[in-house]
Formats: structure tokens, sequence, C-alpha cells
């Protein structure tokens, strides 16, 4: 084997609470693209943040072509010729390419004392650079008219012009089409032969095959191997990725799912990248689990379902009546709660009491006179929830602001329960919570699942979705790849093999 | 939990305007002991009373983090309309020539009827076509004026019937009616905040609209009714200030929605939503004005009051800040 050219040793890191990475080692050889694969959360994103500094690593070494370095933030890792072209990026959409290219570092020239920018040199060095990703766009055009996939082409433009000796292509693929993916692919063969060492993290493994030359795989923040693409298959892959122990720390439950409460038929979504030709069914007394990738659409299909997103074609029957919620509120009347995956962006009403908290989605149920608030009535069923959910807190009128994540969610839990619906919607329910509340929020599913209510729980965490669900759902890409209605079959390969359906 | 013990930096941060009100009006009526004569003290409330009205309606407007610039030019058209419909039946410069005096009750329906419908389409372009609250009330800030500028003619009105403008001059148990009206719309304002389902919508809007949405609150339509409803007020306002005035112009209001929303957040309504009560309006109403009349007395030069007053509301904004940013 050559030498390598980039080289990281034993990183590790921590969070209050969390061992992200354990002594994770990753190297690199020049001239070769080497793929980094792990379910979410394994620790790859936490990993090309400590290259660029992003985080500070608590201990672990780089080494650029031999020679140890520290960086310190993202400029640095540029000047040391190490760039990223991101997930989510970050452009200045309503400029043009050639001020996207040069942010930060426009070319200037004088014009009498001052310093002004030299457009003519920065439109003809981004030509120039352009070329030798093979595009010519004129450097004029704002970047908004450029697809995601020029758009990658711009910023892999933008490394190349920075002389990148090292590029991460973190899931670059995501939201390009076969086309696109051509083309990237193309540039990337190109920069193979000039030498570049390249990280590509995603998840589809016939592009892995396709592209990669060798293949590290963590797993839960800790590095479990590195071996020749070329000898693996794409089962032995998914056996390494998912190959932990399961500890069984949820409430044993034994479910009698009957009737079906819910039936989703054909749901598309009105946008081409997102939910397609969905169709599932929820029993009363089950907790159906939607297992997937991030990015699967999942979280968008189930918000779709209780009116926030647009339904281009398809149907949803509920109790065997085909309903039109085409917002919040008549998913809600029609039975459906959802508490969502984003706490703070669409869940909690931050500087509200926990009374205002609980009871915005039960108003309407606790009139005197058709108009006047039954704050008496309220009361009582807050403080009836605090108590059954233990929630945490001094009073019902402390802001829900001032709980921890756990609280904050049982309070959720609690808006929902007080509205009574049949079918509740759990996104990452547990997502941000501790150990203790985790097992807390599990034993209230279960709890609800006996009363006859129908629970959908999306979960990234695979123990998670292994552990609490009657039966499962995997999604890929938009489209719902697979069902596990055998606990025999919940198997961890078994969901990543239909996660990775791409 | 923790004890409560005295804490000196929070009562300021908390109480930090009212204290300086305090101050301020205990000096200026050692100073001047006129301060608290009673035609003085009459003579303030009379100024609140309107004020609070606009205020509590753009209360509303704020607590879900918006803001009503049209304010002061609604109030022009409020004042207007009233004029007209309340002149006595020998004035010699009467808009409408040969008519009659309407009542009074059923023309302060009308002004109030025609400014919640102007504030209904300032709400439409908010709530469903997403216009920002600061373009959609400035749009319709000029299109009012200009209205009312076609409709009066840009004539002053006056010569009103008496019992329009015994309105400021009369009253009932000592109080005069406009003061009434001032107490009676804080009742109802206090109400439709704590005891209606709008009230409470009003307030989950202000902290979270994504989150409201989706615990089923009716985001669009509320947001409606409270720029419709907050547009009825500052045409009652206008009607009041008729009344006070004894005529009205197209200038009428001009520049108190600048004061309203300053008051409001004096009184810790926070212009990043969520938070405020009736009682945040009365206090920075009551503020506001005191401080005017305070520096009156005080000989301060009356231009130099309008600086007294920038710098109030950068303190007492400053304050209110802190009690949110601090706790983080």
């Amino acid at each position: 084997m050559a030498d390598y050219y980039l080289e990281l040793k034993g990183i590790s890191k921590s969070f209050p609470g969390v061992k992200a990475l354990d002594k994770v080692s990753l190297s690199i050889r020049p001239g070769t693209v080497h793929a980094l694969m792990g379910e979410n959360g394994a620790g790859k994103s936490t990993l090309m943040k400590c290259l660029f500094g992003i985080y500070k690593m608590d201990e672990g070494e780089v080494r650029i072509d031999g020679k140890p370095v520290v960086i310190n933030n993202p400029d640095e890792a540029m000047e040391m010729g190490v760039a990223m072209v991101h997930q989510e990026l970050q452009p200045v959409l309503p400029r043009s390419v050639a001020e996207n290219m040069y942010l930060g570092r426009f070319p200037t020239h004088n014009f009498g004392p001052i310093k002004v920018i030299d457009h003519k040199k920065m439109n003809e060095d981004t030509v120039h650079w352009l070329k030798q990703v093979g595009m010519d766009f004129d450097p004029r055009t704002p970047l908004s008219d450029l697809s995601i996939g020029q758009m990658q082409t711009i910023e892999i433009a933008k490394a190349v012009s920075r002389d990148a000796k090292v590029i991460i292509f973190d899931e670059p693929s995501s939201s390009l089409s076969e086309k696109e993916v051509d083309v990237l692919f193309g540039i990337m063969e190109d920069l193979r032969k000039k030498g570049v060492a390249m990280i590509y993290i995603s998840h589809k493994m016939d592009e892995i095959k396709r592209i990669s030359d060798d293949i590290t795989i963590m797993r839960d923040g800790t590095y479990v191997g590195t071996w020749a693409a070329a000898d693996m298959s794409t089962d032995d892959i998914i056996a390494r990725m998912v190959g932990r122990e399961l500890t069984n720390i949820y409430p044993a439950h034994d479910d009698h799912p009957s009737d079906v409460v819910l039936e989703v038929k054909n749901v598309t979504s009105i946008h081409e990248h997102s939910f397609q030709d969905c169709s599932f069914k929820v029993r009363k007394g089950e907790i159906v689990g939607f297992g997937g990738l991030v990015g699967a659409q999942r979280t968008e299909l189930m918000e779709a379902i209780f009116g926030m997103r647009n339904i281009a074609s398809g149907e949803i029957f509920i109790n065997g009546q085909k309903v039109d919620t085409k917002n919040p509120r008549k998913a809600m009347d029609a039975g459906v709660g959802l508490i969502t995956e984003d706490r703070r962006g669409n869940g909690i009403l931050g500087c509200l009491s926990i009374k205002d908290n609980v009871g915005v989605s039960i108003y309407d149920k606790n009139l005197n006179a058709g108009f006047v608030l039954n704050h008496s009535k309220i009361n009582k069923i807050v403080d009836d929830s605090i108590d059954q959910l233990s929630i945490k807190t001094p009073s019902m009128n402390e802001a829900i602001a001032n709980l921890s994540g756990g609280n904050q969610q049982k309070v959720i839990i609690a808006r929902w329960l007080a509205n009574d619906p049949d079918i509740l919607i759990m996104d990452e329910p547990t997502r941000g919570i501790d150990v203790g509340a985790k097992h807390e929020i599990y034993e209230i599913m279960v709890k609800l699942a006996q009363e006859g209510k129908a629970i959908i729980m999306i979960s990234s965490e695979m123990a998670e979705l292994l552990g609490m669900s009657d039966r499962i759902y995997v999604m890929c890409n938009g489209h719902i790849r697979g069902e596990i209605t055998d606990q025999a079959d919940m198997t961890q390969e078994k969901v990543m093999y239909y996660a990775t359906q791409f | 939990m923790k004890a409560k013990s005295f804490n000196l930096k929070d009562f300021l941060i908390n109480y930090g305007v009212i204290l300086v009100m305090v101050i301020l009006v205990i000096f200026t009526s050692i100073k001047s002991p006129n301060f608290l004569s009673s035609s003085n003290i009459l003579n303030l409330l009379l100024n609140m009373s309107s004020r609070l009205v606009i205020a509590l309606g753009i209360a509303g407007c704020v607590i879900t983090a918006g803001c009503d610039l049209s304010a002061g030019r609604m109030i022009g058209l409020g004042g207007c309309i009233a004029g007209v419909l309340l002149q006595r039946e020998d004035y010699a410069g009467r808009f409408f020539e040969g008519g009659k005096p309407m009542n009074l009750l059923l023309a302060l329906c009308i002004v109030m009827l025609i400014t919640a419908a102007f504030g209904a389409i300032t709400g439409f372009f908010i709530a469903f076509l997403d216009v920002p609250p600061f373009i959609s009330t400035l749009a319709m800030m000029e299109i009012v004026y200009g209205l009312n500028l076609i409709f009066t003619d840009a004539t002053p009105l006056g010569g009103y019937v008496e019992s329009y403008t015994n309105l400021a001059t009369q009253g009932f148990l000592g109080i005069r009616w406009i003061i009434w009206i001032a107490i009676i719309i804080g009742v109802i304002s206090w109400f439709i905040f704590n005891m209606t389902r709008h009230g409470k919508y009003m307030y989950a809007i202000g902290a979270n609209p994504q989150a409201a949405e989706v615990a089923g609150v009716p985001v669009r339509t509320t947001l409606v009714l409270i720029y419709a409803k907050a547009a009825a007020f500052y045409g009652l306002a206008g009607f009041m200030l008729g009344a006070k005035s004894g005529g009205a112009s197209v200038n009428l209001g001009l520049g108190y929605e600048m004061e309203a929303i300053a008051a409001c957040t004096i009184g810790g309504v926070s212009v990043t939503g969520g938070r405020g009560k009736v009682s945040s309006a009365i206090i920075g109403v009551a503020v506001f004005e005191l401080l005017k009349a305070a520096l009156q007395f005080l000989g301060v030069n009356a231009n130099a009051q309008w600086i007294a007053l920038g710098i109030i509301i950068y303190i007492a904004i400053s304050l209110d800040i802190r009690k949110y940013v601090a706790k983080k």
C-alpha cells in the first residue's frame, strides 16, 4: 500500500453524557476514494467536524503527509488543503457563481487609494476553475438558477481552486439525479488521477461499490475496521454496520392489535424528492415503528398525514372513512395527533406556561356558554397530567422553556393526551432526552397502546425501533421499502437492508 | 427549590421603569405642586384614555410578534368619519349639507366597523399572503390616509353636536365618559386576553407560530381577527379624540402608532412575541404620559422632551430584554 496522505489516529470526543467518538482512526491514501460508512449517529459527522476544527477533539492526532498538524477551524483546514463538499450546502443563493467561489477571498485591485473587487479577474478565474471540473457556466449566473448537483460542482471547483489535496464528500448524492451522480463520479475520477485523497460518506451501497477503493465502517462512535471495497459484499457491509449487542431496556409489552384505524393508500408528495406512493395500515392498540436513514422522508410523510404538507395524490382512511387532512386542525378533528421531531422548532410554546402548552389544543372543548374558557376544568386536566406523567415542575405556571428536555416532551405528550386522539404519531419521541426520562416515555407508549390507541413511532435509533415496535415499516428515499411483521424477523440487518434500498 | 431572597438587580430589572416614574412624579410634585392638582390629573387621565385604547389594540399585534403602523392613520379616519356623522344641523361648514346628525352610538358603530374592515384587510395580507406585518400595515397606513384625504378633501371638521363633545366634559359617577370608555375597553381586553380561546391563541402564535399550528391553533383566522379588532380600537380612539378636541382633521392621530408601540414595550409587551398583559399597556401608557407631563412641568425645553422619550424607550427595552436573555 502506498503511504497515507491523511491520517486520523485514536480520535476521541465526548459530549456531556455521551462518548461520541472512542479512539477512531482513519487513513486515506492519495489518489483514492475512501468510503466512510455507518448508521445514523455512528459518529461520521462528528469525526469530520473534529478534522475541521469545528469540534475540538479530546484526544487523538491528525497527520497530513506524515506531519502532525493541529487544525483549529475550517479556514485553517482549507489552508492545509482539506476541503469539504457539504451535505447541506450553504451558498449565498442570490449572488453569482463567481462571488460564491471567491466569497471571503475576493481578488482586489487598486482604484486610486482604495481597494475594489476585481470582477474581471474573479470571473475569468472562475471560468478557469470550472473548466478543471468539466463545467462551463457563465460566472455571473445567480447561484439560485443552478441545480443542487451543479452547486456541488461549484463547491468542488472551489476546493480545486484552493489546491485541496483532501476532499470530503458528505452525502453528496442524496439529492442528485442519476445523471448528476454520473457527472460527479466523472469529476471524482479526474481528481483521483490528480492524486487527491477523497473521503466519501454515503449510504448508497451501489455507489460505494462503484466509486470507492477502501471502506471504513464506524458504529456507535467506534472504529469497526477498514477493508478493500472489492472484497466486501453489501451484506458484509450491513453486518458490520449494525453488529451490536442489543440490551433490552424496553418495557415488556403484549399488545393486542385489533381493527385497522388508519389506512394510508399510495400517498405521494407534491415534491419529486419527497415521499412517493406510500401505503400502510395501523391497528388499534399497536405500536408501529418507522425505520430508515435520516432523509428517508419519514417525517415528511407523517407531517403530510397530519396536514402540515401537501399531498399530490393518494388517500387516507381513518376508521374506514376517507378523510381530507388538509391542515392540522382537520387532522386533529379526525383523531390524529403528532408529536414533532423538532421540539423547539414546532413543539413547545417556549415562553408560555405548562398550562398554556397543554391547554392550547383543548380550549375548544372546555368553554362555558360557548366562549368563556373554563379555567377550573383546564387546571384539573393539566394538574392530572402533571401527576400521571410525573412531570417535574414547581407548578403548572412554570414556563416550559425552564424544564428539561424530557419534561418538555412529557408536556407535549400531555397536550395530546388531553386531546385524546385515536392515532398518535411520535416522531423521534426520545431524541435529546436522558435515559431515565426515555424509559418513562416508553412506559407511557406501552400504556397508551394497551388502552387501545394506535401509535406510530418514527425512530432512527435501531435499538428503540426494534425494542418498542409491534411491527416495522422501513423507508428509503421516499418509498416504503419493507414491512417487518414477525418479531423473529426484526433484526438490525433486515432494517438496514430495507433502509438502503435506494 | 431555591429560597427567594431579595435581589436588587432582579428588582431593578423588573420594576426599574416604574421606580423611575415614581421618583419622577414625587420630584415633579415637590418642585411644582400644581402637578398633582385635580385639573392636571384629570387632563392626564383624559389624554391617557385614548392612548390606552390604541395601545390595547396594538398590544394584540405586538404579542403575535407583529406591529401596526397603520394605527395613526386609522385614528384619523375614525375621527373624520365620526366628525362628518356628528356635526350640528345648523353648522355652516357642514360636510353633508342639509343632513341631520346621527345617533351617537350608531355613528360609533359605523366608525368601528369601517376601520375594522380595513384592519381585516391588513390581517388578510399578513395571515393568508404572508406579507410581513411591518409592510402590510405600512401599505394600509398609506391607503387609509389617501382615502381620508379624498373623503374629507383635507378640510378640517368641526361644529359637533353637544352630545358628542359632552363625552369629554361630562361623566357618570364623577368620571368622564371617555375615561369610562377606556376602562370598559381595558376590561374587555383583559377578558379577551385571559378568558377566551382567541386570547390564548394570540399568545401561542406569538410564542411559536409553527408549534401553534401543529397544536391545532387556527393561526390565520386568529391573525385576521387580531388586526381587525385592533383597527376597531383605533377607530374608537379617533372617535374619542374628536370628542375631546371638538374637531378632527386628516392628521389626527399622526405618529400615535409609534407612541403606542413604545408604550406597550415600556410596559412589558415583548416585541419578540408571546408576552404581554393588559396591565403592561396601562403601565406603558401611564409612564409615557406622566413623563411627558412631568417634563413639561419641570420646564424642560419642549423639543428636548423627545430626546427624553427616546432614552426612556432604550432603557425600558434593554431592561425588558434582560429578563429573558439573562435566564439562559
